[in-house]
């Protein structure tokens, strides 16, 4: 393997978290274009994007708006529907203890779904380059810079096209999401783990603020750990599939 | 200033929950049994965000069925992922199936 430069895994992260960030681009759209109907001003449109940079809580937060929900319930609910990140940092404590606090913080804030997902995989490869940390940079700032401008572009079509709400343009979640779990499912264990997750996903819609998607997860991680246990050992961590360059 | 409570409060949870483990990573050892967990955690998470999506699109009744596009989407992604291994063609071609799933069924031809 090529030594990696900063640079070099800077650029590797941002190349690699390109298709998500394209599965992220209809939802950046979407989030600023219904705000506005959502009651939400354009300042707490781009607050958000800017300063929270989190996907479905900020999306949720939107509906809560529209519903007429008061802000501490608001934050409540971001609390739970991102609760889930405080697993995304536990998964990456291994790799991140050794970084300075100012590296530390600025990943964590950059801590998305999609940043999550392709950093893990090239922090669970086994070379040792001193750089991982740079590969994780420039997937956030990639992430972060699309998001911020998919919202700034919502935000004017909003104005101009009234009904591309309708579109169904959130799909492109589902499609990035899809893209991301599939390389995961190889064993007996995280099948186990994706298929109890879905169900009881289903299962626990209907508790509130979101809860049910905790639950469903844990579920799904307790089943995994459940099915390891049952069929041995997986094959080694089939995080991401990575071209050894 | 509502807005400023409302998203300075969501900055405040959101980054807290991704940072606070972080300052005491140094004394944290998390077991091997642990880390094997956290091992689930992404298919786990996704899976519990996507499948209510896919099923449910209005967020009330499961809809499993031809009309529902999201499924049939959801469906075709899976399987262009599992076939083509590429994820920039998955999600795309996901993405088309959708919207050319959703202007079948908006031109009427299923009846």
């Amino acid at each position: 393997m090529v030594a990696q430069t900063r640079k070099s895994e800077f650029f590797r992260g941002a190349r690699d978290s390109l298709p998500l960030i394209i599965g992220a681009v209809p939802f950046g759209i979407i989030f600023g274009t219904l705000s506005g109907s959502a009651g939400l001003s354009v300042a707490g449109t781009l607050g958000m994007s800017l300063f929270v940079f989190a996907g479905s809580a900020q999306f949720i937060a939107m509906g809560l708006v529209a519903a007429g929900t008061a802000w501490p319930m608001i934050v409540l609910t971001t609390f739970v529907v991102n609760f889930r990140h405080l697993l995304y940092t536990a998964t990456l404590l291994p790799h991140l203890k050794k970084l300075p606090h100012r590296w530390q913080a600025l990943l964590a804030f950059g801590l998305t779904d999609e940043t999550f997902a392709v950093a893990v995989g090239r922090w669970r490869q086994p070379d040792d380059s001193p750089h991982k940390h740079w590969y994780q940079l420039g997937s956030m700032a990639f992430m972060y810079s699309n998001w911020n401008m998919c919202t700034i572009i919502g935000i004017v079509a909003g104005r101009m096209l009234q009904d591309i709400a309708g579109w169904g343009l959130d799909f492109a979640m589902v499609a990035a999401f899809i893209g991301m779990v599939l390389p995961y499912v190889k064993d007996r264990p995280n099948w186990c783990a994706v298929v109890v997750a879905g169900a009881a996903a289903l299962l626990f819609h209907g508790l509130p603020h979101k809860l049910g998607l905790i639950l469903a997860s844990l579920a799904g991680i307790g089943a995994g750990v459940l099915a390891d246990a049952i069929f041995g050992r997986r094959v080694g961590p089939t995080a991401k599939k990575q071209e050894g360059s | 200033m509502e807005t400023f409570l409302l998203v300075g409060g969501m900055f405040l949870v959101t980054f807290s929950i991704r940072y606070v483990l972080l300052p005491f990573s140094g004394r944290i050892r998390l077991s091997a049994g642990l880390q094997r967990a956290l091992g689930y955690v992404p298919p786990a998470v996704l899976t519990a965000i996507i499948v209510p999506m896919a099923l449910m699109p209005d967020g009330q009744t499961v809809r499993f069925s031809v009309s529902n596009p999201y499924l049939i989407g959801a469906l075709a992604t899976a399987a262009m992922g599992w076939i083509g291994k590429n994820l920039l063609l998955t999600i795309v071609g996901g993405m088309g199936v959708f919207l050319a799933w959703k202007w079948v069924l908006h031109a009427g031809w299923l009846g």
